[in-house]
């Protein structure tokens, strides 16, 4: 069983005396991530990851670190995970389209333990499906993290690398265009969930020196002092075909995932003590929803909220609590319904779960439709209250 | 190709008097035998390029980034650090590694089929960018791994289970010869060819990827060694015939020899 932790709530991470900024959420998690330790930085524009290159391009030489405009996102996974393999800490944004590019390295970088942070600064929310199943292959999951505010995207970059070496598995932060263009105080300093040590960096492949050397790969080769496994094993009769178990890998990162979701899944929640429906959202889109839910409860509506901050592992022990009340939850998403998905997986068909979001783009396609708006979620919440049962 | 344990060369002790001991196998090189098929190439050339490591004195200080193909393999055998990279992406990768470790030596070792079919983007703009990477193509003209493609090397002519009755250029294209096509690159050092399948050639190939390797040491910019490699099966001959069906069919589309240097290489 879970432990499905809260999430500190946006600004809550700022401590006394920590470096304070105005910045919008894209520049706050790059700054975020620079003040995490990542040194190498590489993006291909496109917005609305465009101001994380920008950013990154101007502050990464400032700390001695590399930052490249790459020539397609296939090529910049890849440097990022030779930087990763390398020992530093090291990310990657994109948008949408430009994830889809990168998602074979992507699988394979979780098959291979690959600690990197890989952000979408997507378009709208229709990257959920994704980011959290992805197109890639073989057994893979993410660890995925959506920040809902500029504070939380600097939490989230502390927190990205620190899980990614923690579990040494890559991380993927999941924002939209409204995260990262809007402005917002933030203050830098570690969440105090990111200061536990950390393990010894065995994947690293920085030239063997005084030690046997390492083999940095996906393919389940057992060799050498075997960063692949972390176990030392010999090199088999004949090399890599012969010592090769190409299943290990992914019968590994499936039991990993049981072991992550035990303790790392994370949801802020609100007034679900005496809640008669659940309106539930994530990323900053979940901020529209939890002011549409306090308006409601204003109304007399008795109204709770969730919203997921880990979309993998997915909070189901929260709404399988709620649908075990016999409480039914709306879904507010700015894409054609995909959340809803894990929603009704964690509901078990115990309550009603209705789908209360919709495609909400402006002329650009970028992501600020006129329906992320909090009197809209209103009236959608008004429209399935259940009021027979309204107090 | 594959030498059993038994006939490892003798130990100095064991050397007959007299006699001058010539030959023995690189202690970079984890074991004598390998799983490839008998007469293949690439073993020659990953031979030579870790007594080059060894000789230079980079074991420990030396990362390799392996495509996909057969060659991967040689992951095990080779005693440094690796990092196996997706098809094609191998520059890519060491080009990450060696912004963040500019004091490493950094190769990539991947095939025709990695290098020139799957990824050609990543080896071109790893060029042009001057990385001060050495990349290594294996170059049999054929995917050997699947049992015998076309690959963007295939000649014309030659007949793969792609191309039952030989690769046209109406139907299929022209090779390309990707150190050809790299010359005009500002930021390319060191481009040279290789072969495999004499005495001679293993020993000047050898040479060639001591002066690739010696251009990245000395941060002269990207450098590149094709390595022309015998596939006889996946050019569908008998081991023994792989090195005269490799100087019929291919040397004659990929010509041996130097075709880039640093004025200042003294190598």
């Amino acid at each position: 069983m879970s432990v499905v932790k809260q999430v500190e709530t946006a600004g809550a991470g700022a401590a006394p005396g920590a470096p304070r900024a105005f910045l919008e959420g894209g520049h706050a998690l790059a700054e975020g991530a620079i003040q995490a330790g990542c040194r190498f930085y590489c993006g291909y524009p496109m917005t609305p990851s465009t101001e994380v290159l920008e950013y990154m391009a101007r502050r990464m030489p400032q700390v001695g670190g590399v930052c490249i405009n790459v020539e397609a996102e296939i090529e910049g996974i890849n440097m990022v995970w030779g930087a990763t393999g390398g020992g530093v800490r090291s990310m990657i944004a994109s948008t949408t389209n430009g994830m889809s590019l990168m998602q074979e390295s992507m699988s394979e970088m979780v098959l291979g333990r690959v600690p990197a942070v890989i952000v979408n600064m997507g378009r709208g929310q229709g990257d959920y499906f994704q980011c959290t199943r992805g197109g890639g292959h073989g057994s893979h999951r993410m660890i995925v993290l959506a920040p809902g505010s500029a504070q939380e995207a600097v939490d989230t970059a502390y927190r990205a690398f620190h899980l990614a070496e923690k579990w040494r598995h890559p991380v993927l932060i999941y924002g939209d265009f409204m995260l990262s263009h809007t402005s917002e105080t933030v203050s830098f300093a570690p969440p105090p969930d990111t200061l536990d040590p950390l393990p010894a960096k065995t994947w690293v492949t920085d030239g063997a020196r005084g030690r046997k050397p390492r083999l940095l790969t996906s393919l389940g080769m057992r060799l050498k002092e075997d960063a692949s496994a972390g176990a030392p094993a010999e090199i088999g009769p004949g090399g890599g075909h012969g010592g090769t178990d190409t299943t290990r890998p992914m019968r590994d990162t499936v039991a990993r995932h049981r072991e992550i979701a035990a303790v790392e899944t994370r949801v802020e929640t609100a007034w679900l003590d005496d809640a008669k429906m659940v309106i539930t959202a994530f990323g900053i889109v979940g901020r529209f929803a939890r002011y549409a839910a306090k308006l409601a409860r204003e109304e007399g509506m008795k109204v709770g909220y969730v919203r997921p901050y880990t979309l993998v592992p997915f909070p189901y022990e929260t709404y399988a609590d709620v649908g075990s009340r016999g409480i039914p939850v709306a879904v507010f998403e700015n894409n054609a319904g995909q959340m809803v998905q894990d929603v009704r997986l964690g509901v078990e068909g115990r309550a009603p779960v209705h789908f209360i979001g919709e495609i909400s783009m402006d002329g650009s396609g970028f992501g600020v439709g006129p329906k992320i708006d909090a009197l809209h979620v209103l009236e959608k919440i008004r429209e399935v209250y259940p009021r027979r049962n309204a107090a | 190709m594959s030498q059993s344990e038994a006939a490892e060369p003798s130990a100095p002790s064991t050397v007959t008097p007299g006699m001058e001991k010539v030959f023995t196998r690189s202690p970079l090189l984890g074991t004598n035998t390998h799983s490839l098929c008998p007469g293949c190439g690439e073993p020659n050339a990953v031979r030579v390029l870790m007594e080059n490591i060894e000789e230079m004195g980079e074991r420990e200080n030396t990362v390799c980034v392996l495509g996909i193909g057969c060659y991967t393999a040689f992951a095990a055998l080779m005693d440094v650090d690796c990092q196996q990279a997706m098809h094609g992406r191998a520059p890519a990768q060491a080009t990450g590694l060696k912004r963040v470790l500019p004091d490493r030596l950094v190769f990539t070792l991947q095939g025709d089929g990695d290098m020139i079919t799957e990824g050609i983007q990543e080896v071109i703009h790893a060029a042009a960018r001057g990385e001060k990477i050495t990349a290594i193509c294996l170059n049999n003209a054929a995917f050997g791994e699947t049992g015998g493609h076309m690959t963007a090397t295939s000649v014309i002519g030659q007949r793969t289970k792609s191309t039952l009755e030989g690769r046209t250029p109406e139907r299929h294209g022209y090779p390309i010869r990707l150190p050809e096509m790299l010359m005009g690159f500002e930021g390319v050092a060191y481009l040279a060819r290789g072969t495999v399948h004499t005495p001679a050639g293993v020993k000047k190939t050898k040479k060639l990827l001591r002066a690739a390797l010696e251009t990245q040491r000395r941060g002269l910019g990207f450098s590149l060694v094709e390595v022309v490699t015998m596939c006889p099966t996946g050019w569908f001959v008998t081991p023994g015939e792989g090195p005269k069906f490799q100087q019929e069919n291919l040397l004659p589309v990929f010509p041996v020899g130097e075709l880039k240097r640093p004025r200042s290489l003294t190598v």
